[in-house]
């Protein structure tokens, strides 16, 4: 049977300022119809190359000069103009990361999607009925609805199920997904796969998966290759290599993730020292050589091939050593930071709301919580659940409504920055998301510390620069990157300014909003690293937030849960995590794809996000909990449980009837 | 913490003006453009020294002379050589135009940076006068301004600068509402920089590429407009060169078949135009992407 997609030794360039970068080299792999294979690796590995050759859809300045792409038995590269638009008709069909880009944003949904019946000439009498048909199959509960909206009316779970429906409409042969479910939010991007899986065994279509996120490739794909600097660096079976990696970088991959039963107490996270050589760099010897931890003079000399053995492959010359690679990082924890039970920052009825009348939106209310020196408080919810509002209140960049009480070392603290004194901003800080926002493009790394410090502590001359090169050292910066401008440094260099800058003040309070989802998982691991050890020297408690319960778990004391701008959940990080927890905890939780594949029993929630102008009546995640209480949850306001340890949530279940975890989230794998 | 690399940068890429530069030379229609452009800038400099012929010599014998050996682009109505005043005109046009379209700049930039940044109310009062201003023809209201406060070179600047500045503020304000919203505006807000220092040292460094390229646009428009005033007689005066000057002096002669007098004045004025033009139309392309 001919293979679905084959790579026979395919290289992909890039025309870039006059030059010629490989960014590919020599990949070969091949999909069998009906197998759903996943391509892993960081950004920079040519994930996206590879997807775009399937399809011999590259960019006007990328061309394959090597080897061959066959898809269906058919060599891809020698079809006529009409041939390719053939094949793009009916065996192949791509689905992008991010949705709201892939729709058409001035057609209706129903137009949209009959495109596809239109070019594959279908009879036009026959079109609405096969869009109805299709919207249905992808779960769309109510189709006649969704064909008359345009994409900015539906969710982004909504918009990628109709680009999947659009997708899998001419029934293709392959089916490639570039980041399928990167952009959604974890219990979004958990009905999404399922509806994935679901369709693969329903259609029989093989599929390109590809992710940088491990668990996501585990529970969807029967065969993963791993991407490393433009070549394929090891394939095996899911189960084989996720249990038993033989390319050092998927090991290291796999030991970067932050694992269960893991805090940062207890242990440093592993990391992947080194970069990824940028495209078109000569390289002798193994690729991965020079990051690699069992690198020897052979090595670095002789590239390794591509060895197959019996249904794996993997491109090292040691396979066998890797074990022989330390398991997690040397470094013993840092020792914990003081955490005492005295309360530094107090939030008491914060509300915040925009717009008035019937717009208006309250995206905060009533929230409350206490923050303890040297303690992390993980913030987790999904996008629109107000995460990032309260930050921004608790910095003063956003002025709380009335009534909201906010005291800092037992002091109140004024709505803006402006009001507050220097003592109080300085004392409370954030590290942004995403670094290219944080950062001025225009100014270098010294600039941005010398400001923050001559401002807020004070320093000037000779005591300054000493800061700012003690700051710098801090977080493993050279003098030589103070000069830079951001442009000039990678992500995880300007996010490690970003945090010098944070630190520059000398903060009680930091605020991490996300501050690693920009990055990939090696870098992550070594920023996580870093907050760990700046926390326990300089005393500072953290509110993190993220999506990543992964990182919330590895940092966290306690945790809060918030949901439409309230806290469900708030407690001790082991206890909520095992439960018994609210029911959104739950299915927050249950929506992480795991590494091992387990599949268990997932708590679904049906439905979207209610709007946060017209907010549900009682309690408010009545509309999407699975353990609803009819009559009584959308109509009563619910109580306030308190559990063991400063444990409380807000449901109306007697904490007997609380779900509790029957498995460890994230899973915790046998590692190698 | 053994395990933390010193992070090491591969060559570290290029940026800044320099690479801006670098760039711009790449683009065809901006080194077409800057070609034209420095040409006629090399005529209001160095011209008066150059040209073969006093610009302002009168020679009545030798009047409407058509283009020969001796006087290139012929002579006009009192016999100055053609050719020498199209070369010289460009030094008053020159002048005038640079200069009320960097006041214009400046004073729209700021008002751009104040609606964008402040917002609410102040954006909603400073749109409305905004669009006020643009509703306004700006020759009717220069006229206005010359007859009111009596022709001058400082009028022509005035006005011009005052109904540019409009058009600049909204390219600069929607520039900045773009960067407002990044986070380092929020970071120099948590480090209580002042409104000023947010404004002029944080956000207008990277608006800089849309301004450079409104302001060349604005230059064309500004050289037009210059002209159009010398040309009805309100903008720079008599005994300049100056070209919209000598067309409006000489434009009756067409009929006679006199038309070097003219078609000289108009070309130099079309070609610094379409220069400007091919200049902006270069920094729009390479600066803003």
């Amino acid at each position: 049977m001919t293979d679905a997609l084959s790579f026979d030794n395919l290289g992909v360039a890039y025309r870039v300022k006059g030059k010629m970068r490989q960014v590919l080299d020599g990949v070969s792999l091949s999909i069998a119809k009906g197998e759903a294979y996943g391509l892993v690796g960081e950004s920079g590995c040519g994930k996206s190359t590879t997807a775009f050759a399937a399809l011999r859809y590259l960019p006007r300045n990328g061309s394959v000069n090597r080897g061959r792409i066959l898809i269906d038995g058919q060599d891809i590269g020698l079809l006529s103009p009409t041939d390719l638009r053939h094949l793009r008709q009916f065996k192949v069909s791509m689905i992008y990361q991010d949705p709201g880009r892939a729709l058409n944003p001035s057609l209706p949904i129903g137009r949209q999607v009959a495109e596809v019946f239109e070019l594959a000439g279908v009879p036009r009498a026959e079109w609405p009925a096969r869009t109805h048909d299709i919207l249905a199959k992808v779960q769309i509960s109510d189709p006649a609805l969704v064909m008359q909206r345009y994409p900015h009316q539906l969710s982004g779970g909504m918009q990628q199920r109709v680009a999947i429906a659009m997708a899998i409409a001419s029934n293709p042969t392959l089916l490639v997904l570039d980041e399928p479910t990167t952009g959604l939010d974890a219990t979004v991007e958990a009905e999404v796969l399922d509806l994935i899986q679901h369709l693969r065994h329903e259609l029989s279509t093989a599929i390109l998966f590809i992710s940088h996120n491990l668990a996501v490739i585990a529970r969807m794909c029967d065969r993963v290759g791993v991407l490393y600097a433009g070549r394929l660096v090891e394939e095996a079976r899911t189960e084989e290599i996720f249990r038993n990696p033989r390319h050092p970088y998927t090991a290291g991959l796999l030991r970067c993730l932050p694992q269960a039963g893991r805090s940062k107490d207890k242990a440093m996270l592993a990391t992947i020292p080194g970069f990824l050589p940028g495209p078109g760099t000569k390289i002798t010897g193994c690729v991965f050589a020079p990051r690699c931890a069992l690198a020897d003079q052979t090595c670095r000399t002789v590239e390794p091939e591509l060895l197959r053995t019996d249904d794996r492959a993997s491109k090292c010359h040691y396979p066998d050593r890797i074990n022989e690679l330390d398991h997690i990082s040397n470094a013993a924890p840092v020792a914990a930071a003081v955490r005492n039970s005295k309360t530094i920052l107090q939030v008491d009825g914060l509300a915040k709301s925009f717009g008035s009348g019937t717009q208006r939106q309250r995206v905060l209310r009533d929230v409350g919580l206490e923050l303890r020196a040297g303690e992390t408080l993980g913030l987790v919810g999904e996008s629109g659940s107000g995460k990032t509002t309260l930050a921004r209140c608790i910095l003063g960049l956003l002025q709380p409504d009335q009534g909201s009480s906010l005291r800092f070392a037992g002091e109140a603290l004024a709505g803006t920055t402006a009001l507050r004194s220097r003592h109080q901003v300085k004392s409370i800080q954030i590290v942004f998301q995403n670094p290219d926002s944080a950062l001025n493009r225009a100014h270098t790394v010294y600039r941005m510390l010398s400001r923050t410090i001559g401002h807020l502590v004070g320093l000037r001359g000779a005591a300054r620069e000493a800061r700012i090169k003690s700051l710098a050292s801090a977080v493993r910066l050279t003098e030589r990157h103070l000069s830079a401008v951001p442009s000039q440094l990678s992500g995880g260099l300007k996010q490690r300014v970003a945090i010098a800058r944070a630190f520059a003040s000398d903060p009680q309070v930091l605020i991490c909003d996300e501050p690693t989802s920009a990055l990939d998982v090696s870098v992550q691991a070594a920023i996580l690293n870093l907050l760990a050890e700046l926390q326990a020297t300089k005393q500072v408690s953290y509110i993190l937030i993220s999506h990543d319960l992964g990182v919330v778990r590895y940092l966290s004391d306690r945790i809060a849960v918030m949901y439409l701008g309230q806290m469900l959940e708030i407690g001790p990080a082991e206890a909520v995590f095992s439960g018994p927890h609210h029911p959104y905890t739950a299915a927050l939780l249950s929506s992480v794809p795991t590494l091992d594949g387990a599949s268990t029993e997932r708590v679904k929630l049906t439905g979207a996000l209610p709007s946060t102008a017209n907010l549900p009546k009682g309690c408010v995640f009545h509309t999407r909990c699975p353990r609803k209480i009819p009559g009584l949850c959308d109509h009563d306001a619910p109580p306030q449980v308190k559990l063991a340890d400063g444990h409380v949530l807000m449901c109306h279940l007697a904490p007997e009837e609380l779900p509790a975890a029957d498995r460890n989230i994230p899973p915790t794998i046998t590692l190698p | 913490m053994t395990d933390l690399p010193t992070p090491v940068e591969a060559a570290a890429p290029e940026h800044g003006w320099r690479d801006d530069l670098r760039r711009l030379r790449g683009s065809v229609s901006f080194v077409v453009g800057a070609v034209i452009v420095l040409f006629w800038v090399g005529c209001a400099v160095f011209g008066q020294s150059l040209v073969p012929f006093d610009p302002f010599a009168d020679d009545l014998m030798n009047s409407l002379m058509p283009p020969s050996s001796e006087h290139w682009f012929g002579t006009d109505q009192l016999g100055r050589d053609v050719f020498s005043r199209v070369i010289v005109g460009a030094r008053d046009i020159l002048t005038v135009a640079p200069i009320a379209t960097l006041l214009s700049t400046i004073l729209g930039t700021a008002l751009g940076l104040t609606m964008g940044y402040f917002g609410g109310l102040i954006d909603e009062v400073s749109s409305r006068l905004v669009d006020a201003v643009l509703a306004l023809p700006t020759v009717i209201v220069a006229l206005l301004a010359l007859t009111a406060l009596g022709t001058s070179t400082f009028t022509v600047l005035v006005v011009i600068a005052f109904s540019f500045a409009p058009i600049i503020a909204r390219t600069v304000r929607s520039a900045v509402l773009s960067e407002v919203s990044l986070d380092y505006v929020a970071a120099a807000e948590l480090r209580r920089e002042n409104t000023l220092y947010i404004l002029f040292i944080e956000i207008l460094p990277n608006v800089m590429p849309p301004i450079l390229v409104e302001t060349t646009v604005r230059l064309g428009y500004a050289i037009f407009t210059v002209a159009t005033l010398s040309f009805i007689g309100f903008g720079i005066q008599p005994p300049s060169p100056d070209w919209g000057l000598s067309i409006s002096a000489n434009y009756g002669l067409i009929g006679g078949g006199f038309w070097w007098a003219v078609l000289f004045d108009c070309l130099a004025i079309a070609s610094l135009v379409v220069g400007i033009n091919l200049v902006a139309d270069g920094m729009e392309s390479t600066l803003n992407d």
